[in-house]
């Protein structure tokens, strides 16, 4: 029962970043190539109509979170404080952006709203990309100094970075050379992924260019995967046992490289939609490897002291958790219902949408 | 350790007082937009389609405010309430997580095809998703109501050796005997509100002399809901919630009605007066004899318990607040009514649009509304105290044990500086709707 909710918050978190992660990557792709007032203003819009209804995935694979984990969810809420709050100001500060620029006719009120679009949507990628690779790198669990717990063995608290910046460190940050990497993987793989929402959601003039800057953003996500690669084996080297002992988790990798082999041939690709399904694979195949290599575990400890964190340590009751299965089962059916109802009434280049408000 | 619980449930206080603007106007108004809608089925006069839409526009606009400053009241639970929700999870973690996966994605979906969709679907399916709003916003609500009801009066739940809390049984949650009335009341509470602002709205349009059809039409309507839900907010549904707080919290009922002392005879109604809590007495008190008695137990002469007989533990920890609230709620639950009749009875003798005053007085009144539901909220959550699930685990017992003071100071700052940002740009975009009226539509 517990592995049934892993795999299915798993999957929730997993839409979330596929469908907010392109209006994230929309905003990377707006601050740094988007130039005529036109231009800035479609890809905007491409973002604007959408971003609100993504993030109800958020509050969703939040709530599940909180039913089926609580202790992870308290303990990696509270340990990671700042950080998370910071998410916040950045979702509440992009929608500021977003839903302001088409308010103001001033074209100085439109670059200050466009910026703080573009700038909240590459932190929040980034932010996003730093929390994942510190839940892979695993945390100081109850705090230990010399060998004693300072909280209850599942509670920490991180600093958001210390002077060592390694992930190597008896009491790792938040952000450090390890995490930053993955936070760059994140900032690319959601840029490529915005620039395909861009070419298949608006007639841009930018799209043919928008090819070229896949291709090449898709070399150094290419060359920060294979460094990641190696030097998560420093940081963990268990990190790759699950693979080995249950080969068929090897899916999930070969999602990832699919995504990535595939998008070398974007220029080639007969239809946009085709990009936008490589990109979800990249992001599908990253989030599921990372997890998949943890699995049962889902927050590692850096220290001996504590046990990690798993999905066993943390869960509810079985009757909670059955319970919320039959409901569960009811809910999904729905939003699936409402998805595929939403996609057919509102598919398009958003051009001559309008906001609605 | 004070300081901490004190940043916490000021930030929690501050951030869902600010969220709980944009919901409580969604819930109400969706019902008014479903009725506006169906009205234009039914007679086919373009003015009450038009309204439908315009209102959709400012509850789309709400909608949005409820989802970014909504993400920040669940993150809390895991920020600042750790242990709350390490503790409470396996049960309260049901609701949120069913209002997660049943009422957002029902409201968000729809909201965005009853914006797009109207000339795709046809006027019969334009009804339906507009119904489908409201089904989501009032199942937001159900949900969340029942998450409270469970932390003032839990029901269906084992302790465990450790603390923590178990679910045994999920029905109860929804049979919970605090829910129901809350609920109703609650949502009553929220068409209040929406019948205030359709009404002021109505009232700023026959006050300017533009779009005066429009003007009457909103103003008429506020103020039928109007009169009809700020009678049922107060009875029955006002009074079924106190008799629950005299039933289930009697130390909180006590502090909200301003009782120190326990009578012999039957307890007086306190209209006005001030706590004064260094002598244990009201100041400049003005009540009504026995009528206390009589409203919650039918008999005027039955004794109510004051706070004297309680242990110091048991009481609110902020009994002026508590009492002040109340009685505010109470208070504008009064004047709402009086307002909203007369202005119906005008209506009756077909004056209401000549009434000046009145229209300038609907007009105005609309921030109180909001003023009286989020004081029944300060009501319900700090009769609570002191405790988070009534009678079980104390406030203090339940925040983040890892995260310090100074961080939540510094985090509610930070929250109170983007609100105020977020604060403007509602303003200025409800601002701009409004201004633009209903016969503007763009494309």
């Amino acid at each position: 029962m517990e592995t049934f909710w892993f795999i299915a918050i798993a999957i929730i978190l997993a839409v979330f970043f596929i469908l907010d992660g392109y209006d994230f990557g929309t905003g990377i792709i707006h601050l740094f190539f988007a130039k005529t007032e036109k231009d800035k203003e479609v890809i905007a819009k491409s973002a604007g109509l959408f971003w609100d209804s993504n993030e109800v995935w958020l509050v969703a694979a939040g709530g599940l979170l909180f039913m089926a984990f609580p202790t992870f969810y308290a303990s990696v809420f509270s340990g990671f404080y700042l950080p998370l709050i910071i998410v916040l100001w950045l979702i509440i500060f992009r929608a500021i952006g977003l839903e302001f620029r088409g308010q103001f006719h001033f074209q100085m009120w439109k670059d200050i709203w466009d910026k703080s679009f573009g700038v909240s949507s590459l932190l929040l990628a980034l932010f996003f990309g730093i929390a994942l690779g510190n839940i892979v790198r695993g945390v100081n669990l109850g705090g230990v100094e010399d060998g004693v717990s300072v909280y209850e063995g599942h509670y920490f608290f991180l600093p958001l970075w210390n002077s060592s910046f390694s992930p190597l460190s008896e009491h790792p940050g938040i952000i450090d050379w390890f995490t930053i990497i993955i936070g760059l993987i994140s900032v690319v793989t959601l840029a490529i992924h915005g620039a395909n929402w861009i070419i298949l959601k608006t007639n841009s003039s930018i799209n043919s260019n928008l090819k070229n800057i896949i291709f090449k953003l898709n070399i150094t996500l290419a060359a920060l995967t294979i460094f990641s690669l190696i030097v998560w084996q420093m940081v963990n080297p268990n990190s790759l046992d699950n693979f080995i002992q249950k080969p068929y988790l090897m899916v999930f990798p070969l999602i990832y490289l699919t995504g990535l082999i595939g998008l070398f041939f974007i220029k080639k690709l007969k239809k946009d939609i085709h990009g936008f399904a490589l990109s979800t694979l990249l992001i599908l195949g990253g989030i599921t490897s990372s997890l998949a290599s943890m699995f049962p575990v889902i927050l590692p400890s850096v220290n001996s002291v504590n046990e990690p964190l798993t999905i066993y340590n943390t869960a509810s009751s079985e009757y909670g958790l059955s319970v919320a299965l039959t409901w569960g089962i009811v809910g999904f059916i729905l939003i699936i219902i409402y998805f595929i109802v939403q996609k057919r009434l509102r598919g398009g280049k958003v051009d001559h949408m309008d906001y609605g408000h | 350790m004070e300081d901490m619980i004190f940043y916490d449930r000021l930030q929690f206080a501050f951030t869902i007082t600010f969220h709980y603007i944009f919901p409580q106007l969604t819930m109400g108004l969706s019902l008014l937009i479903v009725y506006f809608k169906w009205k234009y089925l039914r007679n086919k006069i373009e003015k009450y389609n038009d309204a439908a839409k315009f209102f959709m526009k400012i509850f789309a606009i709400n909608f949005t405010m409820g989802v970014v400053t909504g993400i920040p009241m669940e993150f809390q639970f895991g920020t600042n309430w750790a242990k709350f929700s390490e503790l409470t999870g396996g049960i309260i973690g049901q609701t949120l997580a069913m209002e997660g996966l049943f009422s957002f994605f029902l409201e968000s979906s729809f909201l965005a095809l009853f914006i797009f969709g109207e000339k795709l679907m046809g006027q019969k399916l334009h009804l339906l998703t507009g119904f489908l709003v409201f089904l989501g916003s009032w199942a937001s609500g159900w949900f969340i109501l029942a998450t409270n009801a469970w932390m003032q009066h839990p029901v269906g739940y084992e302790i465990l050796d450790n603390g923590k809390f178990v679910l045994e049984n999920f029905s109860a949650l929804f049979g919970n005997p605090w829910l129901l009335p809350a609920f109703l009341h609650n949502q009553l509470a929220s068409v209040v509100t929406s019948s205030f602002v359709v009404a002021s709205i109505g009232a700023f349009y026959i006050l300017r002399n533009k779009q005066i059809e429009y003007g009457k039409l909103f103003l008429k309507t506020g103020v039928i809901f109007g009169l009809i839900s700020s009678i049922l907010v107060a009875f029955p549904t006002g009074d079924w919630n106190a008799k629950n707080v005299a039933k289930y919290q009697p130390a909180a009922f006590a502090a909200m009605e301003g009782i120190f002392e326990t009578e012999n005879a039957g307890a007086e109604i306190v209209l006005i007066g001030q706590p004064n809590m260094v002598e244990k007495k009201l100041d400049n008190k003005i009540a009504v004899p026995n009528v206390l008695s009589f409203l919650t137990y039918q008999k005027w002469d039955k004794q109510i318990i004051g706070m004297d007989k309680f242990e110091k533990e048991e009481l609110p920890d902020n009994i002026p607040a508590l009492y002040y609230s109340y009685h505010i709620m109470v208070g504008l639950g009064t004047i709402f009514m009086a307002i909203m009749a007369l202005a119906a009875f005008l209506l009756w003798r077909k004056k209401l649009y000549k009434s000046k005053a009145l229209l300038w007085a609907i007009m105005f009144l609309v921030p109180f509304p909001y003023i009286a539901n989020l004081t029944g909220w300060y009501t319900a959550e700090l009769g609570r105290q002191p405790y988070l699930v009534y009678g079980l685990l104390r406030t203090t017992e339940g925040v983040s044990p890892t995260v310090s003071s100074g961080n939540t100071l510094f985090t509610l700052l930070g929250f109170v500086a983007l609100y105020m940002l977020l604060g403007l740009l509602f303003l200025v975009l409800v601002g701009k709707t409004i201004n633009q009226g209903p016969k503007h539509q763009t494309h």
